[in-house]
């Protein structure tokens, strides 16, 4: 069971009342989340409920319609200084497929600042996640989960304090499947908050500290995880077909 | 300052890393570059039109178009992967993004005009001795402006769903003025004519090159946010 102590200081995300409107659909409606230092938050719902657009407003690549997102309580906006506390895991892997998994992540760790080694980082950043073999190779010849692995990589490489991943288990094998859940759990033990969004609860529970279902675009359930997995379930189910 | 230098860099650096390995847009563009300058050469009826005439319209036909189908490369490769969201996300300026996706363009046109010119020079036998420092001049400001300003236009056209097609026309409107006075300079310099009418186009290409360059810097942050 993983747990978490109670909250101290400011939130590290704080989004509040979120909307975001495509012409006269609303994606997201009155969404609020605070996440502090420590905290794991899963976020789950069916296809379309508004995750990803949830992630892009809350890494600052999408504006909302109304309300607002603060990191480390101050608003998101376009200062660099604010974007270096984020650690974005997209469904797309933000790599150049021509370009090889160390080479990729130099560039990345330049972009960052990390400019005394970005090679040294590159490699250090893919150990990390299991990657020591085939990593001088263009992207476009690894397989999913080697990429998705690279990916994680490089979402984690710059330190971020806050790490928004989409899926960030999909695609892995169970072997490694097993060793990124580790890897975020250590993560979140250092004191960095986690927004991890998934349609498939079962691979993500046990690193939850909070969980939230969304759909249609606002949260059904919002409460810090309690009871176990199956409970959870049989409400989701319930909010789904009831 | 420097760290706005240093991001250029790197995003230059990668652009035409990327570029080296996929030879997608040189390889197109100079291919491109060689056919036009085929087509041109035998499309000509000799009895009616000299090669001097043609020659600098040639020329920059071929250089205008040739760097269109590079630009439209520059911003499609961020749309593979959504690596565009990964640059917006990196702590450094939008400015940065900017120059250092325009260094790397000047690059790959600069390249392109190097391997046309030799062809032009083979396919219609325009001797360019003496004014080669002219030409080289009149390129390079010619192309600082209006590789700006389709840097700016593939940023905006790769948001869009057709963007190979929307760059074109996006893009050719704003390089009417910089390509016209190129082919003027370039004819005159051809006939070997005095400096004193040469120079009042190379002050509209320099003063094209101070207004779109300011202009496309600072325009650019805005175009990146949503």
């Amino acid at each position: 069971m993983t747990t978490v102590a109670a909250p101290a200081g400011p939130p590290l995300l704080l989004a509040t009342s979120l909307e975001r409107r495509f012409g006269t659909q609303r994606a997201l409606r009155g969404v609020s989340l605070s996440v502090f230092p420590g905290e794991c938050h899963l976020v789950v719902g069916p296809n379309g409920a508004g995750k990803s657009t949830l992630l892009r407003l809350l890494a600052g690549l999408a504006r909302p319609s109304a309300g607002s997102v603060h990191l480390g309580g101050a608003p998101l906006g376009r200062d660099a200084v604010a974007r270096r506390t984020i650690g974005l895991l997209s469904h797309q892997s933000h790599l150049y497929d021509d370009l090889s998994a160390v080479e990729n992540l130099a560039f990345a760790a330049r972009l960052h600042g990390l400019v005394t080694d970005p090679v040294g980082n590159a490699r250090r950043s893919l150990a990390a996640v299991g990657l020591i073999d085939r990593v001088d190779e263009p992207v476009r010849r690894l397989s999913r989960g080697t990429v998705q692995r690279v990916a994680i990589a490089r979402a984690l490489m710059h330190g971020p304090r806050l790490l928004l991943l989409d899926e960030p288990l999909s695609g892995l094998d169970p072997a490694a499947s097993e060793q990124i859940a580790g890897l975020l759990d250590d993560e979140r033990r250092t004191g960095k908050g986690l927004v991890l969004v998934s349609h498939d609860v079962h691979e993500s529970w046990e690193l939850a500290t909070h969980v939230h279902l969304l759909m249609r675009g606002a949260w059904v359930i919002d409460e810090p995880r309690s009871g176990t997995l199956e409970e959870f379930l049989a409400r989701y189910r319930e909010a789904l077909h009831g | 300052m420097a760290d706005l230098l240093r991001a250029a860099v790197a995003i230059a650096a990668k652009d035409l890393r990327v570029e080296l390995r996929s030879r997608t847009a040189l390889v197109s563009a100079l291919g491109f570059a060689a056919m036009v300058l085929v087509i041109f050469n035998f499309a000509r009826d000799s009895a009616t039109v000299s090669r001097e005439a043609m020659a600098p319209s040639v020329l920059w036909i071929t250089f205008t178009f040739s760097a269109v189908i590079a630009l439209n490369r520059s911003f499609a490769l961020e749309r593979e992967n959504a690596a565009l969201d990964a640059l917006l996300l990196a702590p450094v300026s939008r400015t940065a993004i900017f120059l250092g996706k325009y260094l790397a363009n000047l690059a790959f046109v600069f390249t392109i005009e190097a391997v046309a010119l030799p062809l032009f020079v083979l396919f219609f036998g325009v001797s360019i001795r003496g004014v080669v420092s002219g030409i080289l001049l009149t390129s390079v400001l010619a192309t600082a402006g209006f590789v700006a300003v389709g840097t700016v236009f593939a940023a905006i056209a790769v948001r869009t769903r057709f963007a190979e097609l929307m760059l074109p026309v996006l893009v050719l409107p704003f390089l009417l003025p910089p390509v016209i006075a190129a082919v003027q300079i370039t004819s005159r310099l051809l006939a070997g004519r005095p400096m004193s009418e040469i120079l009042g186009w190379l002050k509209i290409l320099a003063l094209y090159d101070l207004v779109f360059v300011t202009f496309c810097i600072l325009l650019f942050p805005a175009l990146m946010d949503e």
